[in-house]
């Protein structure tokens, strides 16, 4: 096989699977949140269970006519939601679907994660700036803001596992919690969620702010600042946004699957089947995760931009500090 | 064209390019941010110039006017029985409740006193749309803050109750229902005898019970969800604080004065519905904040519920129109009568020169008064803490406005 046409196939996979699976937790979130507010959701678009109302919705963005502001900085303005969906995309090459089904198994997986998982956030500062709106200019400031503010927690939360498993790499660390306790003669392994609880809620919760959902969503913050950053998007250049966000729950969730859950690893299966029901196990997982942020997004008001940087500084910091110190010791005693 | 430049080019815009080039120091100047009238959560067409230095304003002025219909002036050339039609647009969250002071005054400048039963009727249909209206409070508030979930819990029982104010009076939100010397509800046919009757509808009592016990359970609800977030708690503890004297030095009245502390309710003051032979209380906050006036609200809703109980158990029989001319003259005279709705004191000086319709009639609502605080209350909050304090003031623009 040529290596155009295999990097063609590969370009498909990618710009099939981050769409469907955006559709797919834009979807649930629809039905999930309307059924926690005792209306139906979706209805009928598609004939039954409204299952194509996102991809109604998506055609009805592509047939908006593409505004660009007056006063806009016209390229930033066209680059800023290109620059979102990279963040994410680029987010999918690392994560372990199943042995050997790494897209790119790199030694510093996670730490390009989590590199790159911020750039998003430049992508937001530029929509804010390049708007030429001043609630755009108030809401990517405030993302920016909440970039420095929790990208460190994020960063903390995530030593604790990367001092148990000794590797960066995220399939690694899959594999190191394959094996752990092996040594104590154990038949399985263990997620490292056991011993990292307080890091698994500190990532979490960072990683709803980072992708800005209430009750961190400040930057768009629809009662005050109307939509933030995207007031003044419309059409195909809101949908980039609009799917950057529930791919990036995606991605988000499927890494805290990885790091924290064992990621695609079911106690007692080897790995020749694994090969085959990984990918539906992490998808089990991520859902997990995917259910409980829709869940708090539909139960909680969002935090003032002041409150945010007191709980990241002054709570999420020492804890994720006092976290990396325990488990120190804790690899040491063990 | 060297003219034009001279003209272009302003005096105090060369001094602050001369300050530019020697001052060392990082400018930041002033953001001037025009939230409305087109804004999520303006309730409708307010507009607040704010001056925001990053996200702390200190200047909040808001501009109102865009929502002026000049019903007092439209008043003067309609009919006493005419105008309900307008005044029920005024505060158009509780439609009902408004139409009542204004009959009261007709009705004290005749001389003419409604039956009991007719009273009985007003005063449940104020209460609901007093239910009403807060549901309302219920729903926007945490939407404001952020959260959308009690909105649909408040909305849904609002549904009910709105359905029983159609049950009635043939309309959801501006019923024109009551008229002078009583009210006039749907006509239907009696059920023994071929002659058309005019009173409640048949199962409008119990259905009334039913959606009272909806209510209270949709309160203890809302309780739940709202009161017991942390983050609802730390988006209104101690903010936006009205001390009680400045709460009367800018005239505001309602929940939003009870909830700083003063105890001044007109149900127990004036006698404009028979509120003296039902028993509830007038709950009152203490800190004045935000969180005390969503907390009064919702209790008001209980009493509230309370009182259509009480008033369903007892209502009376009897006729529902005392007898007026067939063409009503208000007698010459002036008059002032003003009841508790649920936005606050809202009253209507009535001056009539002994024909069919007013000779001048002034509108006191109660938003306009309540938001006259804003410019006092916002200066040198953050942008979200605008939000917060606007939306626990709980006014309409239309009752602003009129």
């Amino acid at each position: 096989m040529s290596p155009w046409l295999a990097l063609a196939i590969w370009l498909l996979v990618v710009a099939t699977i981050i769409p469907v699976m955006g559709m797919a937790i834009g979807y649930a979130e629809m039905k999930i949140s309307a059924h926690m507010q005792s209306r139906i959701g979706p209805y009928f678009a598609g004939g039954r269970f409204g299952w194509a109302q996102l991809i109604a919705d998506g055609v009805k963005f592509f047939q908006k006519e593409d505004l660009v502001p007056d006063n806009a900085d016209r390229p930033v303005f066209k680059m800023a939601p290109v620059l979102v969906m990279v963040g994410t995309v680029g987010l999918f090459v690392v994560i372990p679907f199943g042995p050997g089904l790494t897209p790119q198994n790199l030694d510093l997986g996670i730490f390009y994660a989590l590199a790159i998982s911020s750039i998003g956030t430049i992508g937001v500062l530029m929509a804010g700036w390049s708007s030429g709106n001043k609630y755009s200019l108030i809401g990517g400031l405030r993302a920016a803001g909440q970039l420095i503010a929790y990208e460190l927690p994020l960063v903390l939360a995530v030593v604790g596992v990367v001092i148990l498993a000794g590797t960066m790499s995220l399939d690694g660390i899959v594999q190191a919690q394959i094996s752990w306790f092996s040594e104590a003669g154990w038949a399985w392994g263990m997620p490292f969620v056991i011993v990292q609880a307080v890091g698994l809620g500190v990532f979490f919760i960072a990683s709803l702010a980072e992708l800005s959902r209430i009750p961190f969503d400040m930057p768009i913050a629809e009662s005050e600042l109307v939509m933030g950053y995207l007031t003044e998007y419309s059409g195909f250049r809101f949908l980039f946004f609009f799917l950057a966000e529930f791919a990036n729950m995606f991605t988000l969730s499927a890494i805290a699957a990885t790091l924290f859950l064992g990621g695609y690893w079911v106690p007692g299966v080897p790995d020749s089947i694994l090969q085959f029901v990984g990918p539906l196990v992490l998808l089990g997982k991520i859902a997990l995760f995917v259910f409980v942020s829709i869940w708090l997004r539909w139960t909680f008001p969002r935090f003032r931009e002041d409150q945010l940087q007191t709980l990241a500084w002054k709570w999420l910091v020492p804890i994720s500090l006092a976290n990396i110190i325990v488990t120190g010791i804790l690899k040491v005693v063990i | 064209m060297g003219e034009e430049l001279e003209m272009t080019v302003a005096p105090d815009m060369v001094r602050n390019l001369a300050g530019a080039a020697v001052s060392v120091e990082l400018e930041t100047p002033d953001m001037t941010l025009n939230i409305g009238p087109q804004h999520p959560s303006t309730h409708g067409v307010l507009r607040l110039v704010a001056k925001v230095d990053g996200e702390r304003a200190f200047d909040v002025q808001p501009v109102i006017g865009y929502m002026h219909r000049g019903y007092e002036k439209l008043s003067e050339v309609r009919t006493y029985p005419q105008i309900t039609a307008l005044i029920n647009r005024i505060d158009w969250v509780s439609g009902y409740a408004n139409e009542i002071p204004f009959i009261v005054a007709a009705e004290r400048l005749m001389g003419v006193e409604p039956p009991e039963r007719a009273q009985f009727i007003r005063l449940i249909l104020t209460e609901m749309a007093r239910i009403s209206s807060h549901l309302v409070f219920q729903a926007s508030y945490p939407l404001e803050l952020g959260a959308a979930t009690p909105l649909f819990f408040a909305l849904r029982d609002r549904e009910r109750v709105l359905d029983l104010i159609e049950m009635v009076t043939g309309g959801r939100f501006h019923p024109n229902f009551n008229r002078i010397g009583g009210v006039k509800p749907a006509v239907g046919a009696g059920p023994t005898t071929r002659k058309t009757i005019q009173d409640l509808p048949a199962g409008f009592l119990a259905e009334t019970r039913d959606a009272m016990d909806r209510v209270l359970s949709t309160a203890d609800q809302l309780e739940d969800l709202v009161a017991g977030n942390e983050i609802v708690l730390a988006r209104t503890k101690g903010i936006g604080i009205l001390p009680p004297e400045v709460a009367i030095a800018y005239g505001v009245s309602g929940p939003n004065l009870r909830a700083s502390g003063v105890g001044f309710d007109l149900r127990n003051v004036s006698d404009y519905l028979p509120y003296h032979l039902f028993d509830f209380q007038v709950p009152v906050g203490e800190a004045g904040d935000c969180w005390d006036r969503w907390w009064v609200r919702l209790e008001e809703i209980r009493q509230s519920a309370s009182i259509v109980r009480q008033a369903v158990d007892s209502i009376p029989s009897g006729p529902l129109q005392a007898k007026v001319p067939r063409i009503i003259k208000v007698p010459a005279g002036e008059i002032y009568v003003r009841a508790e709705n649920p936005k606050g004191e809202m009253g209507y000086y009535v001056v009539s020169d002994g024909g069919l319709g007013p000779y001048r009639l002034k509108i006191r609502s109660a938003s306009f008064s309540n938001i006259s605080i804003l410019r006092w209350a916002l200066e040198g909050t953050l942008v979200p803490d605008i939000i917060a304090i606007m939306g626990s003031l709980d006014f309409v623009l239309g009752d602003v406005d009129r």
